[in-house]
C-alpha cells in the first residue's frame, strides 16, 4: 500500500515543479552565449572579407564538412586585403558536428560561430551553406567587395591597426559573434 | 666470471671507410657526403640546400653536426651536406649531441628571422620543409622582436613562375638547378649581406623550359607557379603516378587531383629515366582535359550536314555500317602520334582484321619510305638494353642528327648536358645554328664565345646526309668506341639521311637511337601501326611472320594482307583520288603533315570518315562519325619511350563516361562482326605481350644516296625549321601562363645573308612561298649562308600551313 502512495507521490510532487519543456518554436529561447551554432565569415571594418582561403579550417575539421578553394586577389577585383581570398567556401551542415576546431584553426579570426541553431531542411543540397550565406551582413560603414583596401596600404595595416580602427568606430562590429 | 670474447671486426671493404655516427659504426664509400651516410642509417639531419642531384653548397647551414676526427673534436659544428666521410670519423647528430642540436636550433631561428608568418596564404603550406623542420627542430618561440625585412610580392620571374623574396631562405637550390642542370640564364643571387636576394636579370628575357623544377625543389614557398597558385592544399590532393604524354621521354609524373580535376603535375622520381626533372610542357600543359572543345559524347552527321550528339549504340552502328559498306573500296587507318601502346595495337589490329588492309600509319608529320625501312631495321623491338638514358650518359660522345634535343626531347637534353658537364662527354649537333641546346652541351663552358665551341656541325638543310657521310675526323674518332648517334624525326624530311645515319652507325660501331617528338610514336611502331610491320616488328611481306600473327589472332591462313601498305600521305592522296572509300582517323592534325592542303583535300573527298578524338579539330569538322576517346588522366595504359622502355600508368581520374581508343575500336569491330579482344588496355597489352617479337632477322638498312641541297636563287634561302617545345601544340591549349614562357617566334639568318637580302636585326622580314608569307622580326644567328630558320608552329610562324614548305625547301626572303 505504501508503495502505491510512494509511486503517485512522485507524480504529484512533479506537478508543482518548474516546467522544463521549451515552448519551441512559439517561444524562441536564446542559446548560451558561447553555443556552437551556425558559422559566420567575418569582415574587416571596411567590408573586405577576412577569409584568406587558407583551408586551415578544412584541415582542422574532423568531419570533413568544410570545402574551400583559394583565389587570387587582383587590382580589379579585391575581396580581402593581401594576395589571397577564399573564392569558394562551403560548410556542409549535414556533416558539421559543431566542435569548433575550425574556429580555433582560423588564423585571421574570419570564421567564428554564431548562436543560431535553426538549421534543418528537407533536402541535402540546401544544408550545404555557401560563402554568400555564411558571410556576415554588411554593417554601416561597410562596402560590398570587391573594392580596394580602404583602411591602409597593405594587409599589414588591416591586421596591425584593425582592432584600433574597429574601436574608433564602435558602430561596426567586426567580429559579430551575436546574431540579433 | 666470464670473459667476453674479443669482438672480431669485419675488414673495411676496398674503397670504403669506417666511421661512427651516433654511436653506430658504419662503412661508407669514400667521398660520400656525411648527410647521405646518415640517411642510409635512417638518421634524418634537417636540411634545405642539400639536394642529391645538385652539387653541395653548404648554403643554409641547417645540417650542422658535431664531428670528431682522429680523436680531436672539430672546434665548431660542421655542415654534414658538404663534408665527406673519412676513416675514424666520429659524428654526433642532433640526436646525441646537445651542441649540434643547439646549433641547428640557432640556424633555424636565424632563417626564420626574416621569414614571414604567412603560411596560411602560402602555396607551400602543408608540404613545406621549412614548416616541418621548424616544428621538428626549431624553438617553440622566437626571440626576434624587430620588424621583418619585406619585399614587394610576388615578383613574376616569368608568366609561370612567381618569386616571393620574403620567404626565401637563400638555399640556392633554384640557382644551382639553373646553372648545373638546365643551364638557362635564369635566376641568380643578387646583392650582399642582409640584402642578399634571388633575382632575375633585367635585360635578359627569361626563357627556360625547365623553370617548373625550381618550384618543385624550392624548400620554402618562395617560388610558386601561376597555374597552381592558391588552388589547393596537399591534404586535398590525391596523387597518382603518371607518364608524360607530351614528349617521347617517358618521364615519370606525379598527378595531383582534387575532386575529379587535375590541379597540378609534378616530376616523379625515376633515376633510370628522368631523375627528378621534367620540362615545363609536361608539367604545366594539362588543361586540355577541361578545355571547351573536349568531346564527351558520340556525334553523327545527320542529313542536314550537321554533327549531332547521339548514343554510343547509334554512333557505333552508323560507323560500322559505313565502314562495312566501304570495305570493298578500301579503308585507311591514320592513328596520330599520341597513342598508348595498347591503343596503337588496337588500331593496328583493327586495320588488319576489321578493315583488311595494311594502310595504317601512325606518322602524323612529314615522313618517308626510307624512314620506314630505317625503323624496321634499326628501331623496332629494341629496348633499354640497346640504348638507354644511362648508356647515353656514359657514352664518350653523342651525335644528334636532325634532332634539337631541348625542343623535341627535353629530358634527353638534360641527360646530355649532365654528361657534358660531369664526364666531359662530347655532344655534337648536326644542325643549322648554335641553338641554346648546342651552346649548353658544349664542353668548354668557361668560354663565352660561341665561336670557340666546335660541337655544332653546320649543314645546309638537305645536305645533312652528305655532311654525315663526310664527317670531320675528330667526330668519327670520338664516336668510334661506345659513341651514340641520336636521330630525330626531322630526318625523314632529308632524303638519304636515315641511310647515312645507319651507315655511320655501322662504320663507327656507335649505337643508333631514334628520338621521336611525340609520346606515342615509338609504341605505335612496335605495336604495328605502320604500313610495313605487323605487331612485334614482323614484316608484312614475311609469310612466316604473317602466319605467326594469324595463328595468334585466330585467323584463317592467308587472311592478312600481304603487300606493304600505303603511308599517311599516300592514304590521303588516295582518299582525294577516290581510291579509298573510308578513313578511320585518330588524333591527327592535318596541319602537321608535309602538305596540309593536300591532307585536308583527302579528308574532304573521302566517302566516309570516322574520327576518334579528344577535341573538336579539323578532322572532326569533316567527319561523318565522331567518337570521343579518353585522355590519359581518365584511363590506364602505357607508352614506349624513345629507349623502347615500357612506361605504364594508371588512371588518375575516374573514367567519366569516356572510353580508351582500344575499347572504342573493339566495340566498333564487334559491330562489324570481328573480335579484336582489346576491351581494356590490360587485355590489349596482354595480347601484345603474348605475340612477342618475331624471330626473323632485321631487314637491311636503307641505302639511299645523299640528296643535294637546293641552291637558293636571288632573294631566296633554304628553309630550316623545327617545332619549339612550347608552341601551338594541340595539347598545350588553355595554358596562358605556359604560353608566356615560349621562345619568341623570329626569323633567324646569318649576318652575311641578311645583308645580301637587305635585312636588319630586329626589323621585320617576310618569308614567302607561292602559298603565303610569314612576317617576323629578324634575329641574327650563325646559320650557314643562304639558310633561313623559322619555328615550325609558333604564333605567326605556321610554316606548314601558311608556306606549305618545310625543312630543306626554298623560300623567298624579303625585308
Amino acid at each position: 500500500m505504501f508503495e502505491f502512495f510512494k509511486g503517485f507521490g512522485v507524480t504529484f510532487s512533479t506537478m508543482f515543479k518548474k516546467v522544463v519543456t521549451e515552448e519551441y518554436p512559439e517561444n524562441f529561447p536564446p542559446a548560451a552565449p558561447r553555443y556552437h551554432g551556425r558559422h559566420q565569415l567575418n569582415r574587416h571594418p571596411d567590408g573586405l572579407e577576412k577569409c584568406v582561403g587558407c583551408e586551415l579550417c578544412a584541415w582542422a575539421c574532423p568531419a570533413d564538412a568544410i570545402y574551400v578553394e583559394g583565389g587570387d586577389n587582383t587590382e580589379e577585383a579585391r575581396f580581402s586585403p593581401g594576395e589571397r581570398f577564399g573564392a569558394i567556401y562551403q560548410i556542409n551542415y549535414l556533416r558539421c558536428i559543431g566542435c569548433g576546431l575550425c574556429i580555433e584553426a582560423c588564423p585571421t579570426r574570419s570564421l567564428t560561430m554564431t548562436n543560431f541553431y535553426e538549421m534543418a531542411d528537407d533536402n541535402r543540397q540546401d544544408l550545404i551553406y555557401t560563402k554568400e550565406q555564411l558571410l556576415a551582413p554588411l554593417l554601416p560603414g561597410m562596402e560590398q567587395p570587391p573594392h580596394p583596401m580602404r583602411l591602409g596600404e597593405s594587409e599589414q595595416d588591416y591586421y596591425v591597426q584593425g582592432p584600433t580602427l574597429a574601436r574608433a568606430n564602435p558602430k561596426t562590429d567586426p567580429v559579430g559573434e551575436q546574431v540579433k | 666470471m666470464t670473459i667476453a670474447p674479443e669482438e672480431k671486426k669485419a675488414l673495411v671493404p676496398d674503397g670504403y671507410v669506417r666511421l661512427t655516427i651516433d654511436g653506430r659504426e658504419v662503412d661508407a664509400p669514400k667521398g660520400e657526403l656525411l648527410i647521405r651516410t646518415c640517411e642510409r642509417l635512417g638518421i634524418i639531419v634537417p636540411r634545405f640546400c642539400d639536394h642529391p642531384l645538385l652539387d653541395p653548397a653548404g648554403a643554409c647551414r641547417q645540417c650542422l653536426v658535431e664531428v670528431e676526427m682522429g680523436g680531436r673534436p672539430m672546434p665548431k659544428p660542421q655542415a654534414s651536406c658538404t663534408m665527406t666521410v673519412a676513416d675514424g670519423m666520429v659524428v654526433k647528430t642532433q640526436h646525441t649531441s646537445p651542441v649540434a642540436d643547439k646549433a641547428q636550433q640557432g640556424v633555424m631561428e636565424l632563417l626564420l628571422i626574416n621569414h614571414p608568418l604567412d603560411c596560411p596564404i602560402c602555396d607551400k603550406g602543408g608540404e613545406c620543409p621549412l614548416q616541418n623542420q621548424a616544428m621538428a627542430h626549431g624553438r617553440t618561440d622566437s626571440r626576434f622582436v624587430d620588424v621583418k625585412r619585406t619585399f614587394p610580392k610576388p615578383l613574376p620571374i616569368s608568366t609561370q613562375v612567381l618569386l616571393d623574396r620574403e620567404r626565401c631562405v637563400l638555399c640556392q637550390r633554384c640557382t644551382r638547378f639553373s646553372e648545373q642542370i638546365a643551364g638557362d640564364p635564369f635566376i641568380d643571387l643578387l646583392e650582399r649581406g642582409a640584402h642578399q636576394q634571388i633575382g632575375v636579370a633585367q635585360d635578359k628575357p627569361f626563357q627556360s623550359y625547365f623553370s617548373g623544377n625550381t618550384i618543385q625543389i624550392c624548400p620554402v614557398g618562395a617560388l610558386t607557379s601561376a597555374q597552381y597558385r592558391f588552388r589547393s592544399r596537399p591534404f586535398d590532393l590525391v596523387s597518382t603516378m603518371g607518364v608524360d604524354e607530351h614528349t617521347a621521354s617517358g618521364a615519370a609524373l606525379r598527378i595531383d587531383t582534387r575532386r575529379g580535376v587535375v590541379l597540378r603535375r609534378l616530376s616523379g622520381n625515376d633515376p633510370e629515366v628522368n631523375e627528378e626533372w621534367i620540362d615545363d610542357k609536361s608539367r604545366f600543359a594539362f588543361r586540355y582535359l577541361t578545355s571547351k572543345g573536349r568531346i564527351t559524347r558520340p556525334m553523327v552527321r545527320g542529313a542536314d550536314g550537321q554533327l549531332a550528339e547521339t548514343s554510343w549504340t547509334e554512333a557505333l552502328r552508323v560507323a560500322a555500317e559505313g565502314l562495312l559498306a566501304a570495305r570493298a573500296g578500301g579503308i585507311g587507318v591514320l592513328t596520330g602520334g599520341r597513342l598508348t601502346v595498347e591503343d596503337a595495337y588496337a588500331y593496328a589490329k583493327f586495320a588488319r582484321v576489321a578493315a583488311g588492309t595494311n594502310d595504317v600509319d601512325f606518322r602524323a608529320r612529314p615522313h618517308s619510305d626510307e624512314e620506314l625501312d630505317f625503323l624496321a631495321s634499326h628501331v623496332v623491338g629494341t629496348g633499354p638494353e640497346h640504348l638507354s638514358y644511362s648508356r647515353l650518359e656514359a657514352a664518350p660522345a653523342v651525335l644528334c642528327v636532325a634532332l634539337e634535343p631541348e625542343e623535341e626531347a627535353p629530358v634527353v637534353f638534360l641527360r646530355l648536358r649532365k654528361a657534358a658537364l660531369k664526364t666531359a662527354q662530347k655532344v655534337f649537333h648536326l644542325g643549322q645554328w648554335s641553338t641554346p641546346a648546342v651552346l649548353r652541351t658544349a664542353v668548354e663552358l668557361g668560354s663565352a664565345e660561341p665561336a670557340a665551341r666546335d660541337n655544332l656541325i653546320p649543314a645546309v638543310p638537305g645536305a645533312e646526309a652528305a655532311v654525315l657521310a663526310d664527317l670531320p675526323a675528330h667526330v668519327v674518332e670520338a664516336l668510334t668506341g661506345g659513341g651514340v648517334i641520336l636521330v630525330g624525326e626531322r630526318a625523314a624530311e632529308v632524303p638519304g639521311l636515315y641511310s647515312a645515319v645507319a651507315a655511320l652507325g655501322a662504320r663507327t660501331g656507335a649505337a643508333v637511337g631514334w628520338v621521336p617528338r611525340r609520346a606515342g610514336d615509338r609504341g605505335a611502331l612496335d605495336a604495328g601501326a605502320v604500313p610495313n610491320l605487323l605487331p612485334g616488328g614482323r614484316l608484312v611481306t614475311d609469310a612466316a611472320a604473317r602466319a605467326e600473327v594469324e595463328s595468334a589472332w585466330g585467323l584463317a591462313e592467308g587472311t592478312l594482307p600481304t603487300a606493304r601498305g600505303r603511308d599517311t600521305d599516300e592514304i590521303l592522296a588516295a582518299a582525294a583520288m577516290g581510291d579509298i572509300a573510308a578513313l578511320v582517323v585518330g588524333g591527327l592534325d592535318p596541319n602537321d603533315l608535309a602538305d596540309p592542303a593536300a591532307a585536308l583535300a583527302g579528308l574532304r573527298e573521302i566517302g566516309f570518315l570516322v574520327s576518334l578524338e579528344l577535341h573538336t579539330s579539323a578532322v572532326t569538322e569533316l567527319a561523318d562519325v565522331v567518337l570521343p576517346v579518353a585522355p590519359d588522366a581518365h584511363r590506364s595504359g602505357s607508352y614506349l619511350n624513345w629507349e623502347g622502355r615500357r612506361r605504364e600508368f594508371g588512371a588518375a581520374l575516374e573514367a567519366g563516361g569516356v572510353l580508351p581508343d582500344c575499347r572504342v575500336l573493339d566495340t566498333l569491330a564487334v559491330e562489324m562482326d570481328v573480335d579484336l579482344f582489346t576491351q581494356t588496355p590490360a587485355a590489349a597489352a596482354g595480347e601484345l605481350a603474348r605475340l612477342g617479337s618475331g624471330n626473323a632477322a632485321a631487314p637491311a638498312a636503307p641505302a639511299l644516296a645523299p640528296s643535294e641541297p637546293l641552291r637558293p636563287g636571288f632573294g631566296q634561302a633554304v628553309l630550316a625549321s623545327w617545332r619549339q617545345l612550347i608552341d601551338d601544340a594541340s595539347l598545350a591549349i588553355d595554358e596562358p601562363a605556359l604560353a608566356g614562357t615560349a621562345r619568341p617566334a623570329v626569323v633567324r639568318i646569318n649576318a652575311a645573308t641578311a645583308e645580301r637580302l637587305g635585312l636588319a636585326e630586329g626589323a621585320d622580314a617576310t618569308v614567302r612561298t607561292e602559298r603565303g608569307s610569314i612576317t617576323l622580326p629578324v634575329a641574327l644567328a650563325d646559320l650557314p649562308d643562304g639558310v633561313v630558320w623559322l619555328p615550325g608552329k609558333s604564333g605567326e610562324s605556321q610554316v606548314r600551313t601558311v608556306l606549305g614548305a618545310g625543312h630543306g625547301d626554298l623560300v623567298g626572303v624579303t625585308a
